[in-house]
Formats: structure tokens, C-alpha cells, sequence
């Protein structure tokens, strides 16, 4: 164990890279390789120490780990942080995704760098913030300030409908959050703390539970996004710069499911049983659904985010299927998405920034002037089929066998999933990648350059190496997931036991 | 022993890799020698690990290679389990695959692409091995899809061509739509056993089901699909959705229409992956699984059925193709059906006899096959063929023995025959010995299907290398005998067509059974078809012998004594010619039933579901509100930027204030 405060380092040192641009100026080229240089360097660093946690990290302690605990203002509210097996791979993934994202905004960005790499780097803090909290209120503050900055990165440096897009991402939002900032307040009011670990530890009543988790899941649906509440996601991808899809289909769309994680599940496990049987069919919509949906788009990223939906629809199924396997799966899906998302992602951006158009009719055959990013296309595009042997396979049969242990009906619909998937995800690579080469437009591209590779070879590698071997997500996560499940199953059975009872003795009268 | 088996199973995979990654900087002979010279090795040692385990005394290998998938009590490991049937599977694949390899220097040798397709080859050999030496189900799962991954890349080969494309396309889905039941019989078993490794499973189902007449075993231990299910019931479910991943990935009546598509790839590939090996997994699986099927007789009585229906469903459209390869391909399908009804019926053995010559001499049709369309500059329709006996003796003769080996020439009651006589004759023979329901159903369909495969192999060999020659004038000046590195591997594999059924009968279903088998396949003790089928009447041995003759004087007749005569057939039953030449319209139904309305429902959903309702009555209808109202629309996502961090920060105010007062009472 460190005994310094390592996870407000994680979290708080992309602000010292915030500090150094923020006296730097753009006006040269040879200020906006600095500008890049000390984005990329401060991201880096960020990255190794959050490899720090994770190596620090103790596989077989259950709870929550490298507390920092101070009084803050006076009042109830704390600066509490610390990490558990739920939240710990979050950060590692956050931490990672980013120096893609500075990576990919290389040669992209042309106008106001300095402004779009503050909003990243502050976007990182709020991020990581989110999932080191171990105060509710400062988990909200962090929670709902991470959206400033992706709002200005959609509305600053995003396509032509970018206005219409944050707009509509604001407007979901905004329900949610105001419900959730309502719930905090009564959890207070009811349990007289904002400490995450004693509210964990709190037993609410039942009918309050069920508000409760109506008010968090208004939030975290919107963020997942769960049908019907997702449309905001594909205008919000098809507007943003590659760099900013990439966080939000990697890193913002799992903000949902770990506050389902953290919040829903083990502390209104009564709510959550009872609600079970809606998420799975909004799941199973959101899956089935979505993948309809995305077969007929014309947009390969509005493709992208369409497939999102759906795989994030296996995410929420695992969670409330609350068994081992159905929320270690979840946990892992969200990872994996993390990183093959973000992937599709920033190949589109590949493409895009050599065409600038992102129908899929403008494109075919690129096999022939760019094997390599053909190559690269396609195992992103097998991991997002889920194909055995890549990382999207893990996540997809783990939640499958949780729902199946569940409900038979859920895993029997959700299983269609994966002949859906298979249709849009090798259609769109069919009309992208092969066919002859014959649109003039496309004849002089060429294949990936050196910061291209730079970029997407390691999601390749780590594609490959998680659906080989998942071990090490499945022994960080393991611990902490079998206390949750294991309390979950308990408050439900005593629940249960009482009600019997009460039948019992009234049956007796 | 541990060494060879991973050697067998890495070898081709480090071959894909070399192949794959250096190919264009090795360059493209380099690229061959290595991928083929590893495959030399591998089947060599299979052949060796054979010797071992199925003919000597080495009880069953399992080697551990790593963790895979382990979360609560599911755990998946890489690893391999190695007994006969593994073993048996080891020289079907390793050898062919080894044959193909080489083979395809010959075939492939003005291609630009040659390393990425070696290096495909070899990707799938590595799969399927993963496949036949899984210990547990998913690892057969990841190797099922893997194999299936190989297929796709393999036949959209040449990606110039949109019909290739579509056809890759389409074989991955529809052996999806099978893969979807494997998936949930996955699950089920890991439900029902606890466990999803063979070991454990093979050793709980045994026991699993309640004697005739005990007490409990009654009460349901699976809700599946809202039907609680007792044990006995449960396994028949379970083995069904197996089933369903069977009948995809070996192109099973209802998921066969991506099979004959599939002949879009390069030739080498259709002998190996869609004749001998791949097509045969879903055999592998339910031989594999016999000690789940063994327990329910219902189940088995499905695979029966659509063995049989495959068997005679395949042989009618096989017999008016004109496309070369189409007709084996179709030849394919239906030989499969004959496994299947083995496996249906209990006959085990005899299923993974046929699995084993049929691997021979299909991929002896299909690689002569390919030397033919080598030979006449790339036309496949045998209607532009013809006469050429005289110009590629070689490939005629490897031809003939291919045809005799399917058509099953022998001599009841001897062992004089050809390796499709032992392992056909053994199946329809147990198939009327029997004591299923649907046994004499499937005996009929069965002969009918072998009058039919006789008469469209023969029809192939004399279309193809009789009578007058049809091709253009230009093309005959051409045509030309392969190389030796094509028929070297054909040589061997018409030896094996010859030799494979005589040599083989007695270990796989005769009297070396039990010895040879030790246990990997699982039968019960009241399953005596092995006994029985010996004991069947005379006329039912000589049965498939008849419709083999049969089909043989009629394609001789129709071919080249009157060769005017199937046009005037064709004429005459025009319905059904064209229902047969359309392949039943499978293709035309499940366009018109699942993909014009997915993508329909797909718009619908999109146009309406989003556009309209959710959006229009979601956000979009609210901002037409607030339009109405304020009626001024001022930089819009500012001002909303503004009003969102403003609504948080009151929030998180009122909050603050409110705790404060709070803490102060």
C-alpha cells in the first residue's frame, strides 16, 4: 500500500497539464506541437499512474481500497476517494483511452488546440473523479460537471448539426440529473450521511427504495443509454470529433452502469429486484432493436453509436440478472466496449479525415489501397460481432450465461443478438473495405500512417490479449462483485423470509 | 506426448501468424513452404498420436494450457483432451488439410494474394484443431466460430467479386443462427451439470437420469422458455438447441442454403473446409456429446428426421446442377445427412466412419474438381465441358476412383469395396436395423438418396469428361494435365478413397469397437445396433447396392447413350425442374420471410420509432414548446450550456445550505 493520496494524484494531475497549457500560446507551429506534446505527456503520465493503482490494487480485499478521507466544508459531505474491485478497472480504462484521444486530435484540430486539450484534460479529471468518489455529493459534482466539457467539445469543434446535437444531449441529461440531485437529497434526509461506504451499508425502506432507484435510474438509463432514452447518443457521436466519440462511447456511457453498479444495486436491492423484469425488456428492446436500426444506417458512425446501444443493452441485463456471472460480465462488456468502441471509432476517424464524408455509399474497396487498416477494421469489427478469441466474446457469453441463470425468456431474446450484430457489423464492413476499388475519390488514399499504427495496433494486441485471457479483469473484479451479489441475494432472501412470515402469521389468525 | 499435441495444434497457428504478418515482405514462396512445410510436420504427428491412442494403448491426454473465462463457479480453460475420437479428427483434418496446403501451390499459383491465403489456410486448420481437442464447450464454441471466421475470410478470398462478398456474408449469419442455439445449450448444460467441462458432464450423465420407476427425479430443474422441465426432458431440450448448432455449421436441412454459396472460394478451400472438415463439426459435436444424446430418444429422433430430409433434399437438387462444383457441394450436404441419421439412430461408429472416408474421397472430387476447372481456363458449367477424358488422364482416372469411393462400388457380403461402400452400407444398415420411430422413413429416404447420389456422380463424370467437347475451340487448344504438386495430394487421397473402408471397418463399427473407441464414444448397454446391424435381411444389404447400379444405367443412359433425353425430361416436368434447379427456392422463401422484413422493420423502427415518436415527442417536441414561448432562438447550445451548469450549481447550493443547516439542529 501507498501511504501517499494516489488516487487524488490520478485524478487531479491532468489539472497540472491544464496549468501548463494555460500559459502556452497557439500562435506558431511550433507552439501547437508543445501544446500537443504536453497533452500527450501529461495523459501518458496519468495512464502510468493509474497502472499504479491497478498494480497496487489488492485482489482479495472486498471493499474499498487507498481511502483518502477529509472533512470538507464543514458539513456532512466529505473528499472521500477510494477504489474497489467495481470501480478500479474504470480508472485504468479512463486513464488509458486518453492519450488516443490526444493522439487522434493530432492534425484534426485546427482551430482553438489550446481550448480543446483543456477540455479533455479537464473531462479526464471529472471522469476518473466520478469513479474514485466515495461521497455521493461529490460523486454528483463530478458526475454532471464531466458533461461541460463534452459539451463544449460537441458544440465547439463538432459537425455541421453540432448545435442540435448538444442540445438534445443537454435535454436528456438534465431530467435525469435534477431527479438524481432530488434522491441524493432524501438519501440524506433518511440516512443523515453522503458517505457511499455507510449508505452502502444502510438499510432503506422498501417503498422509498423504489423512488429512490426510479430518481438514479432517470440518470444512468440516459447515460447507458437504454432504449427509449438513447437517441440523443447517435446525433451526440455523429457530431463529435473522433476523439470525442471515443470518450463517450468509451468512458461516458459506462458512467451508467457503474452508478447502477454502485448505487442501484446494493443499495436498493429490493427495488432493483422488483424492477428487474423492466430493465430486461428494455434491454432486450435496446438490443434487438437497435440492431435493426443499425443495419439501415447510411452513417457509419451513426452505426457505430446504434451498435453501442445494443451492446450496452447486454450490460444492463447482466447487472440486474445479479449473479456472478451476469455482473462480472457486465463489468467486463463495459471494458471491452471501452476499448473496441473507442477503436471503431477512431478507424472512422481514420477514413475520415482522408475523405471527410462518413456515408458508407461513398466508400468501398479500400482493402486494395489499405490493407493494414483493413486488417485493423477487421478485428474491431469481429470484436464488436463478438467473435470467441476477442474481447467482445467474453463479455457478450459471461452476461448471456448471467441472464440465461436469470430468466431463460431474456437470454433466449438477447441471444439474438448476436446474429443481428454479425449482420450489420459485416454488412458495413463489406460496403466500406471490399469491392473493387472504384469511386476516384478514394483511389489515392493511403494506408495508415505511423501515428495511425501508433494508435491502433495497441487496441488491436489488447483486443486479442483480453479475449484470450480475461483473467486478469475477472480476478480484480471477483471480490467485490461476489460481496455485492452475495448481499444483494441476502437483503432479497431476508426480504423474502419476512413476508413469508407475515403471510404465515396472518395465515395463522 | 503432452509436446506433440500442442506442436499439432501451434504449429498452424505460428504458420498463420508468419504467413499472415510477414507474408508480402517473405514473400509469396516463402510464405507456402513455411505454412505447408508446418502442416507436413503436424500431419505426421497426428498420424503418430493416432497410431498411439486409437490403435495402441494410450489411455486419453488431456493437456492444460492456460485459464480462459472463470467467473464464480463457470470456469473455461484452454486446454486439450485427446482421445480416439480426437485422434481420429487429428488425421481426417491434419491430413487433408496437409494435402491442400500443397495442392493449392499448384492451384493458386498465379494469384497475387498467395500469403494471405496460406496464411487463411493454416488460421483454419488451427481453429478446427482448437475445435476437435476442446475439453469443454466453450472452447468447442471458440473454435466453432473460429472455423466459421476462417470460412468467411476464405470464401470473400477473392473480394473483387460482389457474389464472393455475399456469399462470405451469408455463411457467417447463417451459421450464427445456428451458433445461437449452440450458445444456449451452453448454457443450459452449464445450468443442468454445473459444469460446462466434458469430463465433468460425461461423468454426471451417466447417472443423471432417475431409474425406471424412482421416486423423484420428477420435479422440474430448469424453467426454460417458460416450460419447466423435468431431468429427462431438460436433456432433450438442451440437446436439441446442440442440435441447432450442428445443423448450421454442417449445412443441416433449413440452415443449408450458405453451403452451396460457399463455393464462390478458391476450389482448395471447398475441399477442405466445405467437404472434409469443417462441414463435419457439427458431426464431431453430437459424436462428442453421445453420452448426453444417448439419453433422449426424442432428441435423436429430430436428428434422424432432418439427417434423413438432408440426405434426399440434398441428392434431388444435386441431380440437375450444372455448375461442377455445385453438384458436389450439394453431394455434400446430403452425404452429411447419412451422418447424421447414425448419430440419430445410435450409430456412432458408423457416423464417424463416413466422417472419415467421406473426407477422402470428397476432397479427392473436389480437388479433381479443381484440377478440371484448372484445366479449362476457370469455367465451372459442365455444360461447356465435355470429352475431356483424353486430355487430362490423370485427373479422369483420380475422378473415377473419386465417384466409385461415393457412390459406394462393392460387393455385398465381401470386403471388396470402396470406402464409401463400407461406411454408406454400415449406416443404411443400421438405420433399418434400428428400434427408432422414424427408422424405416429414414431407411427409404437413405436409398432413394444413394440412387440419386449415383446418378449425379455419374451424370458429373460423363458430362464433364464423355461424350463430344462443348467448350469453345479456343479453350480445348488450351487444356492442359496439373502439375505434379496437384496430383501428388490426389494420388494419395484416391489411395485412401480405395483403401480407407477396408482397411478402417472393423475399429470404427465392427469387431475392434470397444478397443478401438475406449469409451469416447458413449453408448448404453441396451444400444446392441452394432450387434444388429450385421443381422439385417439380404435384400437390405443388397439395397443400396441396387439403387447405386440403378443410377449408374440411368445416368449412362441419359449421358451418353441418348443425350437428348434429359432435355426432353426437363421439358416435360417443367415445374419441377425449375423447383429442383432453384434448390427447392430456399433462397427465394428466406429472402422474402426474414431479410426483406428485417430490413423493413429496421427503417420502420429508425424513421418511425426514433424520428417520430421518440424524438418527436422527446426532445424535439419540447424544443418546438420552448420555441413557441420564448420565440427567440439566440446561440442555442451556449444558452443551454449556461442554463445546465446553472441548474447544478443552485442544486449543489441548495444542497450545501441545506446540510448545513441540518448539521447545525
Amino acid at each position: 500500500m501507498t501511504d501517499w493520496p494516489i488516487l487524488s494524484a490520478v485524478t487531479f494531475l491532468p489539472l497540472a497539464g491544464v496549468v501548463v497549457l494555460l500559459l502556452m500560446r497557439e500562435d506558431s507551429a511550433a507552439g501547437r506541437r508543445n501544446i500537443l506534446n504536453v497533452s500527450l505527456f501529461t495523459t501518458i503520465v496519468t495512464f502510468l499512474v493509474s497502472l499504479w493503482v491497478w498494480w497496487d490494487f489488492d485482489y482479495s480485499n472486498p471493499g474499498f481500497q487507498m481511502i483518502e478521507k477529509h472533512a470538507w466544508l464543514g458539513t456532512g459531505i466529505s473528499y472521500h476517494l477510494g477504489v474497489d474491485g467495481i470501480s478500479v478497472l474504470f480508472v485504468v480504462l479512463s486513464a488509458f483511452l486518453m492519450p488516443f484521444c490526444v493522439l487522434a486530435s493530432w492534425v484534426t484540430i485546427e482551430k482553438r488546440l489550446k481550448q480543446y486539450m483543456i477540455a479533455f484534460l479537464l473531462l479526464e479529471v471529472f471522469m476518473v473523479g466520478v469513479f474514485v468518489s466515495l461521497d455521493i455529493v461529490l460523486f454528483y459534482v463530478f458526475f454532471e460537471a464531466g458533461l461541460i466539457p463534452m459539451f463544449i467539445i460537441i458544440g465547439v469543434w463538432g459537425g455541421k448539426d453540432r448545435v442540435y446535437a448538444s442540445y438534445k444531449f443537454f435535454l436528456y441529461t438534465l431530467l435525469g440529473s435534477v431527479l438524481m440531485l432530488l434522491a441524493i437529497m432524501a438519501m440524506y434526509w433518511q440516512a443523515g450521511t453522503t458517505d457511499i461506504a455507510e449508505l452502502l451499508a444502510y438499510n432503506f425502506p422498501r417503498q422509498m427504495q423504489t423512488w429512490l432507484w426510479l430518481a438514479f435510474f432517470a440518470s444512468f438509463a440516459v447515460k447507458m443509454p437504454m432504449w427509449p432514452v438513447h437517441t440523443w447518443l447517435p446525433d451526440a457521436h455523429v457530431q463529435a470529433p473522433t476523439a470525442g466519440s471515443v470518450i463517450l462511447a468509451g468512458i461516458l456511457l459506462k458512467l451508467g452502469g457503474y452508478g447502477f453498479l454502485r448505487f442501484s444495486l446494493p443499495m436498493f436491492p429490493l427495488a432493483s429486484e422488483y424492477f428487474a423484469p423492466m430493465v430486461f425488456s428494455l434491454s432486450i428492446v435496446a438490443i434487438i432493436y437497435t440492431s435493426l436500426v443499425a443495419m439501415m444506417q447510411s452513417d457509419i458512425k451513426k452505426l457505430i453509436a446504434y451498435s453501442s446501444v445494443a451492446h450496452m443493452g447486454y450490460v444492463t441485463m447482466g447487472i440486474f440478472a445479479a449473479n456472478t456471472q451476469g455482473v462480472q460480465g457486465a463489468i467486463f462488456q463495459m471494458l471491452s466496449h471501452g476499448i473496441v468502441s473507442g477503436a471503431l471509432f477512431l478507424c472512422v476517424g481514420v477514413v475520415y479525415d482522408r475523405t471527410h464524408t462518413r456515408e458508407i455509399s461513398a466508400y468501398g474497396g479500400l482493402v486494395n489501397n489499405m490493407p493494414k487498416y483493413a486488417v485493423a477494421f477487421m478485428v474491431f469489427t469481429m470484436a464488436n460481432v463478438g467473435l470467441p478469441g476477442t474481447s467482445g466474446f467474453v463479455g457478450e457469453i459471461t452476461t448471456l450465461l448471467g441472464a440465461f441463470r436469470a430468466n431463460t425468456w431474456v437470454a433466449f431474446f438477447a441471444t439474438t443478438g448476436v446474429i443481428l450484430s454479425a449482420c450489420y457489423a459485416l454488412w458495413l464492413y463489406r460496403r466500406v473495405i471490399f469491392g473493387a476499388l472504384e469511386k476516384d475519390s478514394l483511389k489515392s488514399l493511403l494506408d495508415l500512417s505511423g501515428r495511425e499504427k501508433a494508435i491502433l495496433y495497441p487496441l488491436v494486441v489488447l483486443t486479442i490479449f483480453f479475449g484470450v485471457y480475461p483473467a486478469p479483469v475477472f480476478d480484480a473484479t471477483a471480490a467485490s462483485v461476489d460481496l455485492l451479489v452475495n448481499n444483494y441475494t441476502a437483503a432479497v432472501q431476508a426480504a423474502q423470509d419476512v413476508a413469508l412470515s407475515a403471510k404465515m402469521t396472518t395465515g395463522r389468525d | 506426448m503432452n509436446a506433440i499435441i500442442q506442436a499439432i495444434v501451434f504449429l498452424p497457428l505460428i504458420g498463420f501468424l508468419i504467413a499472415g504478418l510477414f507474408g508480402t515482405s517473405i514473400g509469396a514462396k516463402a510464405s507456402e513452404h513455411v505454412t505447408s512445410g508446418f502442416m507436413v510436420i503436424v500431419a505426421v504427428l497426428s498420424w503418430f498420436v493416432f497410431f498411439n491412442v486409437a490403435l495402441g494403448e494410450t489411455e486419453m491426454i488431456r493437456v492444460t494450457v492456460m485459464r480462459w473465462i472463470q467467473s464464480g463457479s463457470f470456469d473455461a480453460e484452454w486446454a486439450f483432451r485427446v482421445d480416439t475420437l480426437t485422434a481420429v479428427m487429428f488425421v481426417v483434418v491434419n491430413t487433408v488439410s496437409c494435402l491442400v496446403h500443397i495442392y493449392s501451390i499448384g492451384y493458386m499459383h498465379h494469384d497475387p494474394n498467395r500469403p494471405r491465403f496460406f496464411a487463411y489456410l493454416s488460421l483454419f486448420t488451427f481453429a478446427m484443431l482448437m475445435l476437435i481437442t476442446s475439453d469443454n464447450l466453450l472452447q468447442m464454441f471458440f473454435g466453432w466460430e473460429g472455423v466459421g471466421l476462417a470460412s468467411y475470410l476464405l470464401i470473400g478470398f477473392w473480394y473483387k467479386k460482389p457474389s464472393a462478398n455475399a456469399a462470405a456474408i451469408k455463411a457467417f449469419i447463417v451459421n450464427r443462427v445456428g451458433d445461437f442455439g449452440f450458445a444456449l445449450g451452453i448454457f443450459g448444460v452449464f445450468v443442468l451439470f454445473g459444469s460446462i467441462s466434458f469430463e465433468t458432464i460425461f461423468a454426471t450423465a451417466a447417472s443423471y437420469l432417475p431409474a425406471e420407476g424412482a421416486a423423484e427425479g420428477g420435479e422440474a430443474v430448469i424453467n426454460l422458455f417458460g416450460m419447466h422441465l423435468d431431468k429427462a426432458h431438460a436433456v432433450t431440450a438442451i440437446c436439441l438447441l446442440l442440435f441447432m448448432g450442428a445443423m448450421g455449421k454442417s449445412a443441416q436441412f433449413l440452415l443449408h442454403t450458405w453451403l452451396p454459396d460457399a463455393m464462390e472460394g478458391p476450389t482448395p478451400v471447398s475441399a477442405l473446409i466445405h467437404a472434409a472438415t469443417m462441414v463435419t463439426a457439427g458431426v464431431f459435436l453430437l459424436a462428442r456429446m453421445s453420452p448426453l444424446f444417448e439419453l433422449t430418444e426424442d432428441a435423436r429422433t429430430v436428428v434422424v428426421l432432418i439427417g434423413a430430409i438432408t440426405a434426399f433434399f440434398a441428392a434431388t437438387v444435386g441431380l440437375v446442377q450444372n455448375d461442377i462444383k455445385r453438384v458436389i457441394a450439394y453431394s455434400t450436404c446430403s452425404q452429411l445427412g447419412y451422418m447424421f441419421v447414425a448419430l440419430g439412430v445410435g450409430a456412432y461408429g458408423a457416423a464417424i466412419f463416413h466422417l472419415f472416408t467421406h473426407a477422402f474421397f470428397k476432397a479427392l472430387l473436389f480437388l479433381g474438381a479443381g484440377s478440371v476447372i484448372h484445366a479449362v481456363d476457370g469455367e465451372q458449367d459442365m455444360r461447356f465441358m465435355g470429352g475431356l477424358r483424353k486430355h487430362i488422364p490423370w485427373t479422369y482416372w483420380l475422378m473415377f476412383v473419386g465417384t466409385i469411393a461415393l457412390t459406394g462400388v462393392g460387393i455385398p457380403g465381401t470386403v471388396i469395396g470402396t470406402a464409401g461402400f463400407f461406411s454408406k452400407d454400415a449406416i443404411i444398415e443400421s438405420t433399418f436395423a434400428s428400434h427408432n420411430v422414424l427408422s424405416g422413413l429414414a431407411f427409404t429416404l437413405l436409398v432413394v438418396a444413394a440412387l440419386f447420389t449415383s446418378f449425379y456422380s455419374w451424370r458429373l463424370t460423363f458430362m464433364t469428361f464423355h461424350g463430344e467437347p462443348r467448350a469453345s475451340h479456343e479453350v480445348m487448344h488450351h487444356v492442359h494435365e496439373s502439375p505434379r504438386v496437384m496430383l501428388v495430394p490426389l494420388i494419395i487421397l484416391a489411395i485412401g478413397a480405395l483403401l480407407a473402408g477396408v482397411l478402417a471397418h472393423e475399429y470404427f463399427f465392427g469387431h475392434d469397437y470397444t478397443h478401438f473407441w475406449q469409451g469416447a464414444l458413449f453408448t448404453l448397454p441396451e444400444n446392441e445396433l452394432l450387434e444388429e446391424y450385421h443381422h439385417v435381411p439380404l435384400w437390405v444389404k443388397w439395397s443400396p447396392f441396387c439403387a447405386m447400379a440403378l443410377g449408374l444405367v440411368t445416368a449412362w443412359y441419359m449421358y451418353i447413350r441418348s443425350p437428348e433425353t434429359p432435355k426432353y425430361l426437363a421439358n416435360q416436368h417443367r415445374v419441377l425442374y425449375q423447383f429442383l434447379l432453384n434448390k427447392w427456392y430456399f433462397d427465394e422463401i428466406y429472402d422474402f420471410l426474414f431479410v426483406r422484413p428485417a430490413k423493413r422493420l429496421g427503417t420502420f423502427l429508425w424513421k418511425e420509432g426514433d424520428g417520430r415518436v421518440i424524438d418527436g415527442f422527446g426532445p424535439n417536441g419540447i424544443a418546438a414548446r420552448v420555441m413557441d414561448v420564448t420565440d427567440r432562438v439566440v446561440r442555442l447550445q451556449t444558452g443551454y450550456l449556461y442554463h445546465y451548469a446553472f441548474v447544478m450549481l443552485i442544486g449543489i447550493a441548495a444542497l450545501v445550505t441545506w446540510m448545513m443547516l441540518g448539521s447545525s439542529f
